[in-house]
C-alpha cells in the first residue's frame, strides 16, 4: 500500500460483501443448502410414493427367494436361491464377459493398430477400413447383428458346424470339449508354478549376467520351453490324468462338454470387435508419438529391428498408450451392461432387470448396481494409475 | 601427354536412360509396398484373402442379389440378397416413427431449419457467428419444441396457494413476476451492500427473466398446431432429438461443472468432482433405468414427465459429466498468464471467465465436443431398452411385421441402420479432424 493509506484503512473501505472469504463461504453455504434441500425433497417424495405403492424399503429383500432360473451361472444357483445370490451370479457373469472381452479387444486392437502402421499397403488399408467402419456404428447395433442375424440364424444342433467332431457351433451355442481333471492332475499345477518361478529366476539371473559380461541369454524361448515343457512332462509322468469330455448330440441337443451360450458369444464378439477399434487407434497414436529419431539412434547403436521395437519404441509408446487404454477397458466393462438387450444374464440384466421388476425396489437395486460399476471403475483406475506411475518412473 | 591426344568432347547429351524397372512404376511400387520380404508377401496374400472373404459376399448381398422393388414378402422370398423393397416400404416410419402423416411437414421444417442454422455455424469462414449461435441455441430450440409437440403448454402457476387464485395461465405469470421481483430485490440489496450501482444489477436479473419468460410464453402460446404426444415419435426423429438435446443441454451444465471442479472453494470442488465421477463411472443403461424408474419416485405426487423427457434428463446429466471433463481440458490448456492478465485488469471472476478464458478454452475443445457428440449419437440407440423407438428401435420393431417377414429382413434392416449411423458418425469425425487441424495453430505442444 502506497502513501498514507494503510492496509487497515483500505480494509475498512471494502464492504463486507466484497470480502472474497465471506463471498466464498456464502456461495458454499448456499450450494450445500440447495443440495440438502433437494436431497430431502427427493427422499421425502420417494418415501411417500413407495408407501402409496405398497413397496417395502430397505435391503431385506436380498434374503428373499428369487424363484427364477438363470441360464449361465458360475457359482451354485437354483430357483430357491436368494436375491443376494442373484446379485453375485450377475456380478460374476459381468466380470467374466469384461475380462474375456478386454483380453480379446487388447489382442485385436494391438494387431490392428500395428497393422495400420505397416509398410504393407494392403494390410494397412484393410486395418484402416476396419477401424473406420466399425467404430462409427453403434455398439448396440453390432450386438444385435452378431446375436440376432449371425448366431440366431446358425443351423440347428443336428446340422451344426463342427471342427473334427469336437467343437460344434449351432443356434444353441458353442460346444467345446471340457477338460476333466483326474487323480494326480495336481502335479501339473505344481509343475506350472515351478515353471513360472524358474522363468522369473532365469530372467533375473540373465539380467545380472548381461550386466556383468554383456552376453545375452535367450530368456523368452527358455521361458516358453519351461512353461510348456514342464507341465507336459508332469502330464506324461502322472499317467495322463486329464481327459476331455466331448459334447455329444443326443436327441435335439448336445449333452456333456462345455456349452458357451450364444448370448455370451455374441456379447464378447461385439464388445471386443468394437472396443478393439478404439484400442487400435490408441496404439497407433502411441507408436507415432515416439519420434523417429529414437529408432534411428537405436539402429545406429547397432540394435536390430526386433530389440529396437522391444527395448526402445514400445516402452516409450506404452507410457502414451496406458492412460487412454484404461478408459477403454472401463468403457468395455460399462458397455457390457448392453447384455440386457440380448438377455445375457449379467448384473444389469438379472439384477437391475428381473429382480427390480419382481421386487419393485428400484432405489435400492439401482443404487447397488450403480455402486458396483462405480467401484469397478475406481478399482480399475487405481490399478492403472499405479501401473502408470511405475511406467513413468522409468523416465530417469 | 602427347600432341596426338585428341580429346573427344561430345557436343550433345546422351539420351537419358529410363530409371530401372525395379525402382519406378507399378512393379517397383508393388515390390516395395507388398512384397519387400517373404513375411510381407505372406501378409499381402493374407490381406487379399480377407478382402476376398468379406467384400464379394457383401456386394452380392447388398447389390447383386438384392430386391429393389415389390409389395410384401413374396417379392423378396426367393432371393439370397437384401430386401431393399422392405426398407422402401418402411422408410417414412424409420424417419418419423408413428408421427401423424398430416403433421410430418413440421418435422421436415425442424430438420431443414436445423440444417440451415448448423451448416454456416460449422464453417469457420462464414461470418455472423454470434447471431447464428443465438439462433441455434436460443430461437431454434423453442421453435423446434413448439413445432414438434404443438406447443400450447398448460401453465398453471406454481407458487401462490390455489385458494388465493385459481390455477390459470394468468396465475403462472403472476407467480413468475413475484419470483422475478424477489430475486431482483435480493440482488439489489446485496449490490447496495457492496456500494455499487443497483440499477445495473436489477437490469441484468430482470433481463434474464424476460428472455426466459419470452421462451415460456412462446411454448405456452396457442399457434393452432395440433398436439402430438411424444409416444408417437420415433425413428431418426427421436435419435436426433435425444442426441441434440443431450449435447445442447450438457454444454452449459458441463461448463459450470468444469469451472466448479477448478474452483478454489472446497465444497464446490468436492460436489463437482463427486457429480462428474459418479456419472462417468456408471453405464448409460443404468442411468436410463434410473431416469425411467427412479425419477418418478422422486417427484411430488401429481407431477409426471413423459418417457421421452425422462430419458432426455438422464442423457443430459450423463453427457454433462463428459462435457465437463472436455471443458476442463480446454481450461487447463489456457496459459496462466491469461488468468493473471484478466485479474490484473480488475475483472471479476465471471468477467474473467466469460470474456477471457472461456472463449479461448471452448474454441480449443470443439473437436472434443464433436467427439462427445459422436459417442452420444451412437449411445442414443440405448433408449430402445427403456421402450422408446429411436431409429434402431423402429427398425427392430418392424421385424415383427408378417407382411415383410423373410429370412433376410433383419439383415437388411441392420445394414440400413448401419449405413445411416455410419454416414452421420463418419462425417462428424471427419469434421472433428478438420477442426483439430485448423485449431492447431502451433502454440500447443
Amino acid at each position: 500500500m502506497a502513501g498514507a493509506r494503510t492496509a487497515e484503512e483500505a480494509a475498512k473501505k471494502v464492504a463486507w460483501i466484497n470480502d472474497p472469504r465471506i463471498r466464498g463461504l456464502a456461495y458454499q453455504i448456499v450450494l450445500i443448502a440447495i443440495i440438502v434441500l433437494l436431497g430431502y425433497e427427493f427422499i421425502h417424495n420417494a418415501a411417500l410414493n413407495l408407501e402409496k405403492q405398497n413397496i417395502a424399503s430397505g435391503f431385506g429383500f436380498l434374503k428373499n427367494t428369487s424363484g427364477f432360473a438363470i441360464v449361465q451361472t458360475l457359482i451354485d444357483y437354483s430357483e430357491e436361491s436368494s436375491y443376494g445370490r442373484v446379485f453375485f451370479v450377475g456380478l460374476l457373469n459381468t466380470i467374466l464377459v469384461a475380462v474375456i472381452g478386454i483380453v480379446l479387444a487388447t489382442v485385436i486392437g494391438f494387431v490392428v493398430g500395428i497393422a495400420r502402421l505397416s509398410n504393407n499397403w494392403v494390410i494397412s488399408r484393410v486395418a484402416t477400413v476396419y477401424v473406420e467402419l466399425v467404430r462409427n456404428i453403434p455398439l448396440l447395433l453390432q450386438l444385435f447383428f452378431w446375436y440376432f442375424a449371425v448366431l440366431r440364424s446358425l443351423p440347428n444342433p443336428r446340422q451344426s458346424l463342427e471342427i473334427s467332431g469336437s467343437v460344434f457351433l449351432n443356434n444353441r451355442g458353442f460346444f467345446l470339449p471340457k477338460p476333466v481333471f483326474g487323480e494326480g492332475a495336481g502335479l501339473i499345477g505344481i509343475a506350472l508354478i515351478v515353471a513360472i518361478v524358474a522363468t522369473v529366476a532365469i530372467r533375473f539371473w540373465a539380467h545380472r549376467r548381461q550386466d556383468r559380461t554383456g552376453r545375452i541369454f535367450p530368456v523368452f524361448w527358455t521361458g516358453v520351453g519351461l512353461l510348456v515343457g514342464l507341465p507336459l512332462v508332469a502330464f506324461l509322468v502322472a499317467g495322463m490324468p486329464v481327459t476331455l469330455d466331448y459334447s455329444v448330440l443326443k436327441g435335439f441337443n448336445f449333452v456333456g462338454g462345455l456349452r458357451v451360450i450364444p448370448e455370451f458369444v455374441g456379447l464378447v464378439l461385439a464388445l471386443s470387435i468394437y472396443t478393439a477399434t478404439f484400442i487400435a487407434e490408441i496404439v497407433r497414436a502411441g507408436i507415432l508419438a515416439v519420434s523417429h529419431g529414437q529408432t534411428e539412434a537405436s539402429y545406429s547403436l547397432g540394435l536390430r529391428p526386433g530389440p529396437t521395437l522391444r527395448l526402445v519404441v514400445i516402452p516409450q509408446a506404452m507410457r502414451v498408450i496406458i492412460p487412454p487404454l484404461t478408459s477403454q477397458y472401463l468403457n468395455l466393462t460399462k458397455n457390457s451392461s448392453l447384455a440386457v438387450a440380448i438377455a445375457y444374464p449379467d448384473l444389469v440384466s438379472v439384477f437391475a432387470g428381473t429382480v427390480l421388476n419382481q421386487t419393485g425396489q428400484a432405489v435400492e437395486v439401482l443404487l447397488i448396481t450403480m455402486l458396483v460399476y462405480l467401484g469397478l471403475s475406481l478399482v480399475t483406475s487405481l490399478f492403472m494409475n499405479w501401473y502408470n506411475a511405475r511406467m513413468a518412473l522409468v523416465e530417469r | 601427354m602427347t600432341d596426338r591426344s585428341i580429346a573427344f568432347v561430345r557436343t550433345e547429351y546422351v539420351e537419358k536412360l529410363p530409371a530401372p524397372k525395379t525402382t519406378i512404376g507399378p512393379v517397383a511400387w508393388m515390390r516395395e509396398h507388398l512384397f519387400s520380404s517373404i513375411p510381407n508377401a505372406i501378409l499381402t496374400f493374407l490381406g487379399l484373402y480377407i478382402i476376398y472373404l468379406v467384400v464379394p459376399p457383401v456386394i452380392e448381398f447388398a447389390l447383386v442379389n438384392a430386391v429393389w422393388t415389390g409389395e410384401g414378402r413374396d417379392a423378396c422370398l426367393g432371393s439370397e440378397g437384401a430386401c431393399w423393397a422392405y426398407v422402401g416400404a418402411y422408410f417414412e416410419q424409420f424417419i418419423y416413427g408413428r408421427y401423424p402423416d398430416a403433421e410430418r411437414w413440421r418435422v421436415d421444417l425442424v430438420f431443414s431449419a436445423g440444417a440451415l442454422g448448423l451448416v454456416p455455424m460449422l464453417m469457420p469462414t462464414v461470418p455472423f457467428k454470434r447471431a447464428n449461435a443465438i439462433f441455434l441455441l436460443g430461437v431454434y430450440p423453442v421453435a423446434a419444441f413448439v413445432l414438434l409437440t404443438g406447443g400450447h403448454v398448460d401453465l398453471n402457476g406454481f407458487l401462490l396457494p390455489d385458494a388465493l387464485m385459481a390455477p390459470s395461465t394468468l396465475k403462472f405469470w403472476v407467480d413468475y413476476g413475484i419470483v422475478a421481483a424477489v430475486l431482483a430485490g435480493g440482488a439489489a440489496f446485496l449490490t447496495a451492500q457492496a456500494g455499487a450501482d443497483i440499477r445495473n444489477t436489477v437490469r441484468v436479473v430482470l433481463g434474464i427473466f424476460a428472455i426466459l419468460g419470452l421462451a415460456i410464453f412462446f411454448a405456452g402460446f396457442d399457434f393452432g398446431l395440433e398436439r402430438v404426444e411424444t409416444d408417437v415419435w420415433g425413428g431418426l426423429l427421436v435419435t436426433l432429438v435425444v442426441a441434440i438435446t443431450g449435447i445442447v443441454a450438457s454444454l452449459p451444465l458441463g461448463i459450470v461443472l468444469a469451472l466448479g471442479r477448478r474452483s478454489k472453494l472446497p465444497a464446490v470442488r468436492l460436489m463437482s468432482v463427486i457429480f462428474i465421477e459418479a456419472w462417468r463411472g456408471v453405464p448409460l443403461i443404468t442411468v436410463l433405468f434410473m431416469s425411467s424408474v427412479m425419477l418418478p419416485l422422486f417427484l411430488p405426487e401429481g407431477v409426471t414427465f413423459d418417457k421421452l423427457l425422462r430419458a432426455l434428463i438422464g442423457v443430459a446429466l450423463f453427457s454433462s459429466a463428459y462435457m465437463a471433463e472436455n471443458v476442463r481440458g480446454g481450461l487447463q490448456a489456457i496459459p496462466k498468464g491469461q488468468y493473471e492478465g484478466a485479474q490484473a485488469l480488475g475483472l471479476t471472476y465471471w468477467q474473467m471467465m466469460g470474456l477471457i478464458v472461456l472463449p479461448q478454452a471452448l474454441k480449443l475443445v470443439i473437436p472434443g465436443i464433436v467427439n462427445t457428440f459422436i459417442s452420444l449419437f451412437k449411445d442414443t440407440t440405448l433408449v430402445l431398452i427403456i421402450g422408446l423407438f429411436d431409429l434402431l428401435g423402429q427398425i427392430q420393431s418392424s421385424f415383427t411385421d408378417p407382411t415383410w417377414a423373410t429370412p433376410y429382413t433383419s439383415h437388411t434392416g441392420y445394414l440400413f441402420a448401419a449405413m445411416v449411423f455410419w454416414a452421420f458418425c463418419f462425417s462428424m469425425s471427419r469434421y472433428s479432424i478438420f477442426m483439430e487441424r485448423r485449431l492447431d495453430t502451433g502454440h500447443k505442444r
